[in-house]
């Protein structure tokens, strides 16, 4: 749970060097290609939006970017140091939390286990070297204050299974996970997808706040004014590739979308 | 729910988009029921087994009751028990296990022969059992892991593949208890509680159950065992290694079959190379009465053991009150139908 310094970028490209850096990734299933050589960089405290039509890519990008998905061939820098992700775990490690589509969470499991869920913490002495037993009473507890801190306030028992709750709070959940523990970057895939809309603007308040706390965000949405609404710079991806990086106060929803169907260059 | 809105909730809906019509407040009876049951799943084969206990207590008598038929009961229920200990933590994971007692009858006979017939000492033969247990629990998960194949499948094949090799190994000989030494056939001694015969087999049963249940609460590869049973994508994102959770779910069940060979050896004073292939569906039915969900992630280990109790004495108790046999596993028939429906019914609570 570190907290980085709070350093906002200006809204020019900063000249700072970027947390996370892909240079020229190619991802193919067979013959259809999935991503074609896409560059992407994000910057400390900023959020950066993908979009891009259906099967331009976004999805296989943010894959790739967190070790869902190994590409094929391009490289990515976390920090200016090359690495490389072959599983979750690879990318977890280096501090990159994402909260996939569809929600990596475990219905029957309650929230607490779920936000510890791979990584639970053990009891201190032979209790928990020995025996292996999980602090539950501690993991509780952090997992509290961590929705506290979040200002999740419509979770207040972390002891319910996550199959009670409503589809919002779930979403909740999972964005709490990736902010608890992404030291370095929260990757977020469609989030508002399935919310509705004072459940959106509670995930969008998460957002902002944890760019505020200086942790890049990178956003995949659908949602145009959702996007318009947090995003600091637009990555535009189309037909595998990147189209252009705009910002919501250089183009117009409508120039986006344009560039996103390819009516107009950038 | 199905019922449709109340004009004027609707028209508040409509006011004030987003905000949540309460639905808490309109639960009926039944649907409070369903979410008791969620949250408590191993009240109703605890309620199950209360029923019948007090069903053939009145309806048989004091025959019932006899210290020496509870004793037998218990003595029944142990190798179940046991099998049920392995088949819940693979049924958690949304697999199942066809070959459990094809493994138990394998490692028995290899406990037993080593020690009859090769004169290895009894706790080297014990030790060659687990091996046996270990190593044929590992052939599932890796088949299973590496293949991708459907644990149904893969058990069907080692369940066939385990039973051939029993009957080539032993000449589809038994070893009878006088030729095997004491330490192994101790499992089977018995010593008095409150009247009641109980062996050793049956502590090492519960000892078993302590142990197991203690580690799927309270320790991280029980929470991933749900975690991989209850959506087995999400656990993979989440940072769980899934493939090194199932190869390990059914090695410790080779282990316990293991621990279960040794106390069959005990409870039949002797090795059987024909007994018990067809336990494999009776560990099935004490896990599913037990109310442990055949789709993963839902269950405990208790349930199981109560599963094990509640057929021990439905086919006790009929037994007793003079009706044929077929009779029994009529019952039995029923109690999965009705334990399966109940599991469908409680897995439809959302909120």
């Amino acid at each position: 749970m570190t907290i980085s310094e709070d350093r906002r970028p200006t809204s020019t490209l900063p000249f700072t060097q970027p947390v996370l850096k892909a240079t020229g990734l190619v991802k193919t299933y067979g013959r259809v290609v999935g991503l074609d050589g896409v560059d992407l960089e994000l910057y400390q405290g900023e959020v950066l939006a993908v979009i891009g039509d259906n099967g331009a890519g976004k999805s296989t990008l943010i894959k790739c970017l967190t070790g869902a998905e190994i590409p094929d061939s391009g490289e990515i820098a976390l920090n200016g140091k090359q690495v490389q992700f072959r599983r979750p775990q690879d990318a977890k490690h280096h501090g990159i939390e994402t909260v996939y589509q569809g929600l990596a969470v475990s219905p029957a499991l309650d929230i607490a286990s779920n936000l510890y869920l791979g990584r639970e913490l053990r009891r201190r002495g032979i209790a928990g070297s020995v025996f292996r037993v999980l602090d539950t009473k501690l993991m509780r507890a952090n997992a509290k204050a961590e929705l506290d801190r979040l200002g999740i306030s419509t979770l207040q028992d972390v002891t319910v299974a996550i199959e009670n709750l409503s589809g919002g709070q779930r979403q909740a959940v999972a964005v709490a996970r990736a902010a608890a523990f992404g030291s370095k970057v929260v990757v977020l895939d469609e989030p508002t997808a399935a919310l509705g809309v004072r459940e959106t603007n509670q995930v969008l308040e998460l957002i902002v706040r944890l760019r505020d706390e200086g942790i890049p965000v990178m956003l995949v949405s659908h949602n145009m004014p959702n996007v318009f609404d947090v995003a600091d710079r637009i990555h535009i991806q189309r037909l595998g590739k990147r189209a252009a990086v705009i910002t919501p106060k250089t183009h117009s929803m409508t120039e986006a979308v344009a560039i996103m169907t390819g009516a107009a260059s950038a | 729910m199905t019922t449709s809105m109340l004009p004027d909730q609707a028209g508040a809906a409509a006011k004030a988009p987003g905000v949540p019509v309460e639905e808490e407040e309109r639960e009926g009876p039944l649907r409070r029921l369903q979410h008791f049951l969620h949250s408590h799943p191993t009240t109703i084969p605890a309620f199950v087994l209360l029923l019948g206990v007090v069903f053939f207590s009145l309806a048989v008598g004091h025959r019932f009751l006899h210290p020496f038929n509870l004793s037998l009961i218990i003595q029944q229920v142990t190798i179940i028990g046991i099998l049920g200990v392995a088949q819940t933590i693979i049924i958690l994971t949304a697999g199942i296990d066809l070959s459990v007692g094809a493994i138990m009858v394998l490692a028995s006979m290899v406990v037993a022969q080593t020690a009859s017939h090769n004169h290895v000492p009894a706790v080297l033969s014990l030790l060659l059992g687990l091996l046996v247990g270990l190593g044929a629990g590992a052939v599932n998960g890796l088949l299973v892991t590496r293949l991708k194949l459907p644990p149904f499948i893969v058990t069907l094949g080692t369940l066939n593949i385990f039973i051939a090799l029993t009957l080539l190994y032993s000449n589809s000989a038994s070893v009878i208890g006088q030729d095997i030494p004491a330490l192994i056939t101790a499992t089977g001694a018995t010593f008095p509680v409150f009247g009641v015969g109980v062996t050793y087999g049956v502590v090492l049963m519960l000892v078993l159950y302590v142990i197991m249940a203690f580690v799927l609460g309270r320790t991280a590869w029980g929470k991933h065992v749900y975690a991989v049973g209850d959506d087995k994508e999400a656990a993979r994102l989440t940072g769980i290694s899934v493939n090194r959770v199932l190869v390990s779910v059914y090695v410790v069940a080779g282990a316990i079959l293991a621990v279960g060979a040794w106390i069959q050896i005990g409870r039949a004073d002797a090795a059987s190379p024909n007994a018990g292939a067809d336990l494999n569906l009776d560990s099935i039915t004490a896990v599913v009465i037990g109310g442990t969900s055949l789709f993963g992630g839902r269950g405990t280990l208790w349930g199981s053991l109560l599963g094990a109790l509640i057929v021990g004495v439905f086919r006790n108790g009929l037994a007793l009150a003079g009706l044929d046999v077929l009779y029994q596993t009529l019952a039995v028939g029923v109690l999965i139908i009705v334990a399966v429906s109940l599991d469908q019914w409680i897995r439809k609570v959302r909120s």
